[in-house]
């Protein structure tokens, strides 16, 4: 499906981080693996978010360091446009007829991927609220940009949607730079190869964890909720 | 229906009022005089009705064009903001009412005045509405345009634009209600057509249930107007109005 070769890693060198008033980070460095999914996970107000707006070139003085595909909490869908419409969103937007056309096929194919195939024609307020966050991460796989940003994509939607949903995206997502960002550590187990714990302000990454097996791991594997457990204690000891 | 049985109400208080105090019809007549004068000069009613209508309805389309032009150029440009967009809140201090007399004067007798004039009042709804909900764009939005590499006028015309149509929608509604002001205005001051005409000429001539009744049609003509331009509104935006 994936027409990459090689998804770059993702570095962050001794950034400066500010969202408004707020620092979020001081000389922070960062390394996102090439090829891999990297959960970022920590309670509200550490400044996960703002990360993730940096990185995504969103914030005041921030550049984006390379293409990029990003996914935010709500699905994001415009209402006049039809699903299909919404997948191929970037390239409406950057007004190229031709690149347009030839991408049309792929965002069938995801729609297909994603189980959205026969509601193509469909407006987003027709579908459900899981369907809706489908048509989204479609729509950010459309971008085929080798790395992907991902502000909490599932908080949304209810356990078993998100549980579908998590492995839906670690199908797709394989071989990309990912960068997710949760508030869950369960979602973080599953689907991260790496998993760092932040910190702050102003802003740390704990070391890297990485849980062996392969994604989407299984969440009855007992290595799995001891971590869970560690994770959770981890978190819990930071001061709010 | 309730308004309907209020309104039943209402008139025949009125008829009441008329029957105990006994005033002549050129002062107050009663609604069963005005129905009667209704249908016995139909005709006549239509006939200045529809010049009104057409009034009202050209001058709906200018004012909406020229609204939503100005509102997307304050949008996209904070030259045409900071050179125009006073000029324009200004413009809304002057009671239309006082430039009436200046329009007839430029603009002649016709139809052309009171299509400016309604014009004049719908335009600037328009404006208000549109720039302001060409501001609030969902900044989610704004921001997965800009790592999409978008443009501000693929931003502006794609996303802002059309998530701006509700609000656009709701000032349609408003301007559809006050462009019978315009028109009426600009017949009182100097017409030689129109319902404004009919009731200014029949109220000189003691004909007081011919004003009435031409002021019976004004209103039916008015809400038909607003309840066609609720319709279209809706069909601008469905994924607004599905709900409802």
């Amino acid at each position: 499906m994936t027409s990459l070769v090689v998804a770059p890693p993702l570095l962050v060198c001794r950034a400066h981080i500010a969202y408004g008033d707020r620092r979020v980070a001081r000389d922070l460095s960062l390394e996102f693996p090439a090829g891999r999914t990297t959960c970022l996970l920590g309670r509200s107000g550490v400044g996960k978010t703002s990360l993730l707006r940096w990185l995504a070139g969103l914030l005041p003085g921030a550049t984006q360091a390379q293409p990029i595909a990003f996914m935010a909490q709500s699905d994001l869908l415009l209402p006049w446009l039809s699903v299909l419409d919404n997948v191929l969103l970037g390239y409406r937007l950057r007004g190229d007829a031709a690149a347009l056309r030839s991408a049309e096929g792929r965002a069938r194919a995801l729609l297909d991927d994603v189980g959205l195939a026969g509601r193509s024609g469909d407006r987003p307020d027709q579908l459900s609220g899981g369907m809706r966050q489908r048509a989204a991460l479609a729509r950010t796989l459309c971008e085929d940009r080798p790395v992907v940003l991902m502000d909490e994509p599932f908080a949304h939607l209810d356990a078993v949607t998100r549980f579908d949903l998590q492995d839906l995206a670690a199908r797709l997502l394989a071989d990309r730079t990912v960068v997710m960002v949760t508030h869950d550590p369960l979602e973080a187990l599953r689907l991260g190869h790496h998993i760092r714990v932040l910190s702050g302000p102003p802003l740390a990454a704990g070391e890297p964890i990485e849980p062996s097996g392969p994604l989407p791991r299984d969440p009855a594997d007992a290595a799995l909720l001891g971590l869970h457990a560690r994770l959770l204690a981890e978190l819990r000891g930071q001061p709010t | 229906m309730r308004p309907l049985v209020t309104a039943v109400g209402l008139l025949l208080g009125w008829e009441g009022l008329v029957w105990l105090t006994g005033a002549p019809p050129y002062i107050l007549p009663p609604p069963s005089r005005v129905l009667t004068v209704l249908i016995e000069r139909l005709d006549l009613l239509l006939a200045e009705a529809l010049w009104t209508a057409a009034e009202m309805l050209i001058g709906l389309l200018l004012g909406l064009a020229l609204g939503a032009a100005l509102a997307v150029a304050f949008a996209a440009s904070a030259g045409w903001r900071r050179w125009a967009l006073p000029l324009v809140v200004a413009s809304q201090a002057i009671p239309v009412i006082a430039i009436a007399p200046l329009l007839v004067l430029w603009l002649g007798y016709g139809m052309a005045s009171k299509v400016a004039m309604a014009a004049l009042v719908i335009f600037f709804p328009v404006v208000s509405t549109l720039y302001d909900g060409l501001r609030r764009t969902d900044q989610g939005w704004l921001d997965l345009a800009r790592t999409m590499d978008a443009n501000p006028r693929a931003i502006l015309l794609q996303i802002r634009l059309p998530a701006a149509l509700p609000a656009l929608a709701s000032g349609a509604r408003i301007a559809a209600a006050v462009a019978p002001i315009g028109a009426v205005i600009g017949e009182w001051v100097g017409a030689s057509a129109g319902l404004g005409y009919l009731m200014t000429l029949s109220l000189a001539r003691g004909q007081t249930p011919l004003a009435f009744a031409a002021l019976v049609v004004l209103c039916l003509l008015g809400l038909a107007l607003y309840h066609a331009t609720d319709r279209a509104a809706r069909r601008l935006v469905p994924w607004q109005s599905q709900g409802e």
